[in-house]
């Protein structure tokens, strides 16, 4: 039994079946890529599993709890940190204070009315935030406005955010989309790096297959909505039906 | 200081003691010289400009923290002064329950109005407040005041009448808004030096200390993780909700606690002048306080106190000169001349302050996006001069980057 089951799956979306009884299983502390074409409905799953689409049937069990119906806010709470395409961050906030909202969340929950005591004052907030930033190499960074950040330096901060909530599964969409080639390397590094550091399980879609073969444990390849194998990578590699269906011929 | 850290116990004690001395501060001119009429230091209008600061300041717990633009405020201040003359009506005039009760009755009607119309963000929110505020002059205007149950009075206005109950009331107490007996309108003290004068007024220092109270409160809100939660609002939505927080109740309660800056303000003016007016609730006066908060610096700790000032302040003593004045000015000239000056800035004066403050606006919001207090930290930036730009990013901690307010 996997942390993550998606158990025949359908979305439509008018006369487009986005998603056909998909049926998907991630093993806890593994990275489990999810690959295909373009259209393939990568990101219809990944918005159902987290709370921004409900799937029309079917079931999506995290932990042993189902996660239909319930608000993003909710299924964060429940242990599922998610990273953007392009990172989405409180970008007219300093990178601390980015970093202590999602301290606070873990903390104090959806919804705390806590007016009166001052930021500076929140000790426990401060060395969390502080520790995963040195962790990811950003402590010097801790003043600055977010939003002057980087491109490869807000994607990173994204991560930090997701980590100081000790997710149990961490999703990425495609997080090295329009990376320069040093960024993308540097990124395949950290994502190693917090596999290693933790115990943590990730789930990934992704594009670039530099990116999937170097850190993926399984590989699920999704076509037309219907994932079409699932495998090691070794084994993704050499298989006929998805070098049809997504290598194309040049592979 | 007070739970506050070094600048913002400056802050604080700086806008104190402008408060406190505004009698002097606002009297510059000798009674007698021909700029006395810039003088704004008589009680009436400087009670104007502190219940309009406290508005001013709940304004912008919502919009400068969270960038909800809401344009029914004024119905909350309506409600406050409303239910402030009714207190007087049925118990005694003592400003305390009066007060009270405008507060909590704010606090109710916002709740209601805010659960609604936070289902939706942006201009729709907009939309949803000004409906809103609306509905409610149109309910205090006439709806609510037949005679089967009046509980506005109408155009007239709600006041007390000598038949009222005043259950409280008793011998020997003002027949006018008081404290324990201390009549609102009563000055303390009218000193007189060489050719000023100075009003000391009971109604004014006790919307001081007020004042003082909630812009406390209010550095508090702001610096706390509640605070931080607002700004996180405004700055990304998406990423808050992926971050396990709930950003409705954040703006709810944000929405609520503003909406009992209103009522607060609301009472105060009731027990300043006890009269209602449903006017008080209607859309100008909603987008008044809204040019308030722009115009002084939306977002920041002491931008909505300046507006509030510096809009009443034209309201006011802009609205008084006349040509008589005008001539005065430009007697020096020659006579053709003279009518010329006059000619030209007729318009902008008198019943054309608005179009001043209209042209003041443009400018503030084309050169000055921070509103007056960025035209401050230009000039505080001027002053230190060569001196290297320090600590950049601490001040965009505090003062969140000139952005386009109006646009959202």
């Amino acid at each position: 039994m996997g942390i993550l089951e998606v158990k025949n799956v359908n979305k439509r979306f008018g006369g487009l079946q986005a998603l056909g009884n998909v049926n998907l299983s991630v093993q806890e502390n593994t990275v489990h890529a999810i690959i295909g074409p373009n259209g393939a409905g990568k990101s219809t799953l990944l918005n159902c599993l987290v709370g921004k689409l409900i799937p029309d049937t079917g079931s999506v069990m995290f932990d042993g709890q189902s996660v239909l119906g319930r608000h993003p806010y909710e299924i964060n709470q429940m242990g599922i940190s998610r990273v953007f395409q392009t990172p989405e961050i409180f970008g007219d906030l300093t990178v601390m204070e980015n970093m202590m909202i999602p301290c606070f969340a873990k903390r104090d929950g959806a919804f705390e009315m806590n007016a009166l005591s001052a930021v500076g004052r929140q000790k426990d907030i401060i060395e969390r935030a502080e520790h995963v930033l040195e962790d990811m190499k950003m402590l010097d960074k801790r003043n600055m406005h977010s939003a002057s950040l980087s491109r490869g330096d807000k994607r990173r901060l994204e991560i930090a955010m997701c980590l100081s909530q000790e997710p149990r599964l961490l999703l990425l969409d495609e997080p090295t989309a329009g990376m320069a080639r040093a960024d993308t390397n540097n990124t395949i590094d950290l994502l190693k790096q917090i596999k290693e550091e933790r115990d943590i399980t990730i789930a990934i879609i992704e594009h670039d297959m530099h990116v999937v073969f170097s850190l993926a444990e399984r590989i699920t390849v999704l076509a037309q909505g219907t994932p079409l194998v699932e495998d090691t990578p070794d084994k993704i590699k050499g298989h006929p039906k998805v070098r049809e269906a997504y290598l194309g011929e040049s592979a | 200081m007070f739970g506050l850290d070094s600048k913002d116990t400056k802050l604080l004690i700086v806008v104190a003691l402008l408060v406190i001395l505004a009698p002097f501060i606002l009297n510059p001119f000798p009674t007698d010289s021909a700029l006395a009429q810039f003088n704004a230091g008589y009680p009436d209008l400087m009670q104007r400009f502190v219940i309009f600061g406290i508005f001013a300041i709940g304004f912008n717990i919502l919009f400068g923290l969270t960038g909800y633009l809401s344009f029914g405020h004024a119905a909350f201040l309506g409600v406050g002064s409303y239910a402030a003359v009714w207190m007087f009506k049925l118990l005694s005039y003592n400003v305390i329950p009066a007060i009270a009760l405008s507060v909590i009755v704010a606090a109710l009607f916002s709740v209601l109005i805010g659960y609604i119309s936070l289902r939706r963000s942006g201009i729709y929110f907009s939309i949803l407040t000004l409906a809103f505020a609306q509905m409610s002059f149109a309910l205090a205007y006439s709806v609510l005041s037949n005679p089967k149950f009046n509980l506005t009075n109408g155009e007239t206005g709600l006041q007390v009448y000598p038949g009222d109950p005043q259950v409280l009331h008793h011998e020997g107490l003002p027949d006018v808004p008081h404290l324990f007996g201390i009549a609102m309108r009563d000055n303390f003290w009218e000193p007189v030096f060489g050719g000023w004068s100075f009003t000391f007024n009971n109604g004014y220092y006790l919307c001081a200390v007020l004042l003082i109270a909630v812009f406390y409160l209010s550095i508090r809100i702001f610096r706390s993780p509640f605070g931080m939660m607002l700004r996180a609002v405004k700055s990304n939505q998406q990423r808050m909700n992926y971050t396990g927080l709930n950003a409705r109740p954040y703006t709810l309660a944000a929405f609520v606690i503003s909406g009992m800056y209103a009522g607060l303000a609301g009472g105060l003016l009731a027990a300043m002048d006890p009269l209602a007016g449903a006017e008080r609730m209607q859309w100008t006066a909603s987008g008044e306080v809204v040019l308030m908060t722009i115009l002084g610096g939306a977002g920041t700790l002491i931008g909505p106190v300046l507006g509030a000032g510096f809009i009443k302040y034209f309201e006011n003593i802009f609205s008084k000169i006349n040509d008589n004045v005008l001539h005065q000015w430009f007697s020096f000239m020659p006579d053709g001349m003279e009518d010329f000056m006059v000619f030209v800035l007729h318009p902008f004066i008198g019943k054309g302050w608005h179009l001043t403050l209209g042209l003041l606006f443009m400018l503030v919001v084309i050169f000055l996006p921070g509103g007056l207090v960025e035209g401050g930290q230009r000039i505080a930036a001027l002053f230190r001069g060569g001196r290297k730009k320090r600590g950049g990013a601490e001040d965009g901690e505090h003062h969140p980057k000139p952005s386009p307010h109006v646009a959202e």
